[in-house]
């Protein structure tokens, strides 16, 4: 008999295939979390997983079992150090259930919960949250034009330098040769082994000497095949490919001044971060630039983005070319996606509005990818606002707007300008 | 520094792991305990709940409950609700025992012999294991049938194959053949016979197609002829061989599902002897290694406060099987050994006999309900202070009918063995007729007994799954033993 001791522990993941089974059947009651989740789940800590609470209903098994309060039954109960024979016990509804061996309550007590418990990985999460978004059709277009070059493995070549030897192909292109080489190396050999046998019959000496020398000349020539050839290499080749450029940055325009309070800045600062965080999905590296500006702009840190106060009046203007500026200066349009996301709550005076609105059309939205103009503030002054009247009239498939009042109202804003169905 | 001839401590290595085992072997040699080879698997928490959530079978074929289990299971887990088993045995050949990489090298002491050596020797000589499972053949089982539900998604589509296993899980319970046994595994065969059963389906079906062009002449109808002549307890088994619209691979399905449920079928009629048998040698062999000083004291308190917890009977509450087995199974020891006029009145067929060969021949020839009514003491019934309560539906109270007294014995042994039979926790459903040759219509009788019903919900969910399977109409009635109609589904 022998035993023996295996280590399993580096065989993972095993469960992951039934969980995203579990998950895919528990789609639709996902996604009506989904609001609530954003609501509670606080988008500072995107890392962190999220807990969300099934009803059972959707994932019933069921089965015929045995209704635990019917019929009559027995049960036996041990310790017992306080009733006679013919004693009565109240009988405790929720404690109806059960054979006497607590075998029989192995079904029934799986169900006496409604609902279950789980952590989603933030990978999940997003997944779920962004799963009915999509750049618009537009968008990805475009990005297929702007065109990185990459090299990638293609196929096998006969030629190029020692280190991309492929030697697998290499020695199986060797045995092809060599077998073909000895093939016709043998038929050669017998031809001229006969050749000698008829001339040794013939007896001429003559005759033999020449058969004799072609049969050494084919010996020489047979033991002459090598082993590799330089016919026989074969080289890795790689292949240069056009592939759409990866990175992105994102401008977050806000505006600060003192209009803006703390509230309008969070429900601001929510809708930026779903934006990086459905971008970051999109592209492998999202760059981040914060643009605060009162009647001037400045490019400031995150930090001193979400959390300084500045006091002024409003120039959207100042912003908008602020982008443009560091736009030219550090991320060429040729290389980089560009999306801008700006929050306001809608206030600017005197010309700023129709200024800016036709800076946008003119200087930025040529070279953005998408700009997202989203108005913060209380439901009465969405949509009389002088900004959002004169940027509705910007006419361009890469620019979209939205309005948000309350933190329950960020995703759907998101939602709205990121549709599938657009 | 360790003295390496005694195992100390709590870090263990898998060499250590492999000096239990053989210490164990060489003591339980002794005790003339029959195993097969054991294949120890050192797992993670995670790879634990994994294979909980599989009934402990190393591989499954893809399916949401498993995944949904897992979400519940680890959900309690990191609560700390549940605590994780500390180890998972299944009956196969060699025995794979899954050892937790958390427990310390005390509660490896504990589970080794446990599991490699009680479960083990348990499985390998009792007799429903013996006729009713083939432990070299399940793991290639599992292996074709992960294999061909992989295939079926693959060609049938994943949600079919789902729907369909939905509705075949809901029956699983009912797919067991109970006193037939079954017939064995062998995938090879089975593969084989697969085959020719879809092509015997096709033929079946081309010269279907030929038949109906042929006039048919006019048959008296035979509606008289009942079908199937005696009730089959097996639906799984009858759908799957007489379903009217299920298609060849879905008919696969269901014999994949039936044959691993009727794997599992002995385990649930042996639990309190399997588990008091197993919690009966990992004491014996605890002590036995500490007596030959393989492990130190530091690791027998360890042990035993571990295995103090595991037989803790608690007061009006339902049975721990581990500490009513291995009462059980100490009380043969000692009516074997020091009998007492009482022992000899209730068990005068062991009393003073060889313990050993006692518990040999009893681990290998009873099953829960024959073993508590062979064996159950009068001494133990006192132990556990049980009692008999009754009540009927609507009552508000229970009524005590018995107590541990001599008067009360036979009565709360009846019934303790009782709640023990398949039928006390599992309803007794089977097919009585099957209109085949008019509008394919299925009746299902449920027995009741004592008035037991099935619960109501859950049956009407069940029967769609029943319904959707079938393809016509289906019908379950519950009757009472008089054949009075009671429910209807």
């Amino acid at each position: 008999m022998t035993s023996v001791i295996v280590d399993r522990r580096p065989d993972k993941g095993k469960s992951t295939a039934n969980r995203q089974r579990v998950l895919k059947r528990l789609d639709g009651a996902l996604k009506a979390q989904v609001d609530k989740l954003v609501s509670r789940h606080k988008l500072q800590d995107t890392d962190k997983a999220v807990e969300v609470t099934i009803d059972r209903k959707n994932v019933s098994e069921p089965s015929f079992i045995l209704d635990p309060a019917a019929g009559a039954f027995g049960r036996i109960i041990p310790g017992n150090d306080q009733y006679r024979v013919g004693d009565k016990i109240p009988r405790n509804p929720s404690q109806g259930q059960g054979g006497g061996g607590g075998q029989g309550a192995g079904e029934g007590s799986s169900d006496e919960e409604d609902t279950f418990r789980f952590v989603l990985s933030r990978e999940e999460y997003l997944s779920l949250l962004f799963d009915e978004l999509e750049l618009p059709a537009l968008v990805r277009k475009d990005l297929l034009e702007i065109d990185e070059t990459r090299f990638r493995r293609g196929g096998v070549i006969r030629y190029g330098n020692p280190g991309s030897v492929c030697v697998a192909r290499t020695f199986k292109a060797s045995i092809g040769r060599r077998v073909a080489a000895e093939a016709q190396y043998q038929e050669a050999l017998e031809e001229a082994e006969a050749a000698l046998v008829v001339a040794r019959g013939s007896g001429i000496q003559s005759l033999v000497n020449v058969a004799e020398l072609e049969l050494q000349e084919i010996r020489r020539r047979g033991a002459d095949i090598p082993f590799l050839d330089p016919v026989d290499l074969r080289h890795r080749n790689l292949v240069e490919v056009q592939v759409p450029s990866t990175a992105a940055v994102m401008f977050c325009l806000m505006d600060v001044s003192s209009s803006m309070d703390e509230k309008r800045k969070d429900l601001a600062k929510r809708f930026f971060t779903l934006l990086y965080l459905f971008l970051t999905r999109k592209y492998k590296k999202v760059d981040l630039v914060f643009i605060r500006h009162t009647d001037q702009a400045q490019e400031v840190d995150e930090d001193t983005f979400f959390n300084g106060t500045q006091a002024g009046s409003t120039k959207v203007l100042s912003a908008l070319s602020k982008m443009s500026e560091i736009v030219e200066a550090r991320y060429p349009a040729s290389r980089y996606n560009i999306f801008g996301a700006q929050a306001s709550d809608g206030d600017s005076f005197g010309g700023d509005s129709t200024e800016s609105s036709a800076y946008l059309l003119s200087q930025l939205l040529p070279c953005a990818r998408y700009f997202v103009y989203a108005e913060v503030g209380e439901r009465p002054a969405h949509g009389s606002t002088s900004l959002w009247a004169a940027y509705r009239s910007i006419d361009s498939d890469h620019f979209n707007m939205a309005t948000v009042s309350a933190r329950n109202e960020v995703y759907p804003a998101l939602a709205k300008l990121f549709n599938k169905e657009q | 520094m360790r003295d390496t001839s005694k195992l100390s401590g709590s870090e263990w290595t898998m060499d250590d792991l492999l000096s239990i085992e053989q210490a164990c072997a060489r003591h339980a040699a002794g005790y003339a305990l029959d195993t097969f080879p054991n294949q120890m698997e050192v797992i993670t928490s995670e790879q634990m709940l994994d294979s909980y959530v599989s009934s402990g079978l190393p591989v499954n074929y893809g399916h949401w409950s498993f995944g949904k289990h897992f979400l519940i299971e680890n959900a309690k887990y990191r609560s700390g609700a549940n605590a994780l088993a500390y180890e998972i045995v299944i009956n196969t050949n060699p025995c794979i025992a899954f050892l937790m990489e958390d427990n310390s090298l005390a509660m490896q002491a504990l589970v080794i012999p446990h599991a490699c050596f009680g479960h083990n020797s348990f499985s390998k000589g009792n007799y429903l294991f013996r006729q009713w499972t083939q432990p070299d053949a399940i793991l290639d089982y599992m292996l074709f049938a992960r294999n061909y539900v992989a295939d079926c998604e693959e060609r049938y589509g994943f949600d079919r194959v789902e729907q369909t296993l939905d509705a075949l899980h809901a029956l699983r319970d009912q797919g067991l053949d109970k006193y037939k046994r079954p017939s064995k595994l062998d995938t090879r065969k089975e593969r084989a016979e697969q085959a020719k059963r879809l092509s015997a389906a096709q033929e079946t079906m081309r010269q279907a197609e030929y038949y109906s062009l042929v006039p048919k002449s006019p048959k008296a109808a035979s509606a008289a002829e009942v079908f199937p002549q005696n009730p089959e307890e097996n639906l799984l088994y009858f759908i799957e061989k007489h379903a009217p619209k299920l298609e060849p691979w879905q008919r696969e399905l269901a014999r994949i599902v039936r044959k691993i449920a009727q794997y599992f079928y002995p385990q649930r009629q042996t639990q309190v002897m399997n588990e008091g048998w197993a919690t009966f040698w990992h004491h014996r062999l605890i002590y036995d290694m500490y007596d030959a000083g393989e492990i130190d004291q530091g690791i027998l308190l360890e042990c035993l406060h571990s295995h103090t917890n595991v037989v803790h009977q608690r007061e009006y509450s339902s049975l721990n099987p581990y500490a009513l087995g291995f009462a059980a199974w100490n009380e043969i020891k000692r009516v074997c050994e020091n009998p007492t006029d009482e022992d000899r009145e209730y068990l005068p067929d062991i009393a003073g006999k060889d313990w050993l060969e006692t518990f040999h021949d009893t681990m290998q020839n009873y099953r829960d309900e024959s073993f508590l009514l062979q064996f159950l003491t009068p001494k133990l019934v006192r132990d556990f202070k049980l009692m008999n309560i009754q009540t009927l539906e609507g009552l508000d109270h229970w009524t005590v009918d018995h107590t541990a007294g001599a008067e009360g014995f036979k009565s709360i042994r009846s019934n303790l063995s009782a709640a023990y039979r398949l039928e006390s926790y599992m309803p007794e459903i089977s097919v009585v007729r099957y209109a085949h040759d008019s509008d394919r219509k299925l009746v299902l009788h449920h027995q009741s007994y004592n008035g037991r019903m099935l619960a109501k919900a859950q049956a009407e969910q069940t029967m769609k799954h029943l319904r959707w399977l079938w393809g016509f109409d289906v019908t379950l009635e519950t009757i009472d033993q008089n054949g009075k109609l009671l429910a209807k589904y």
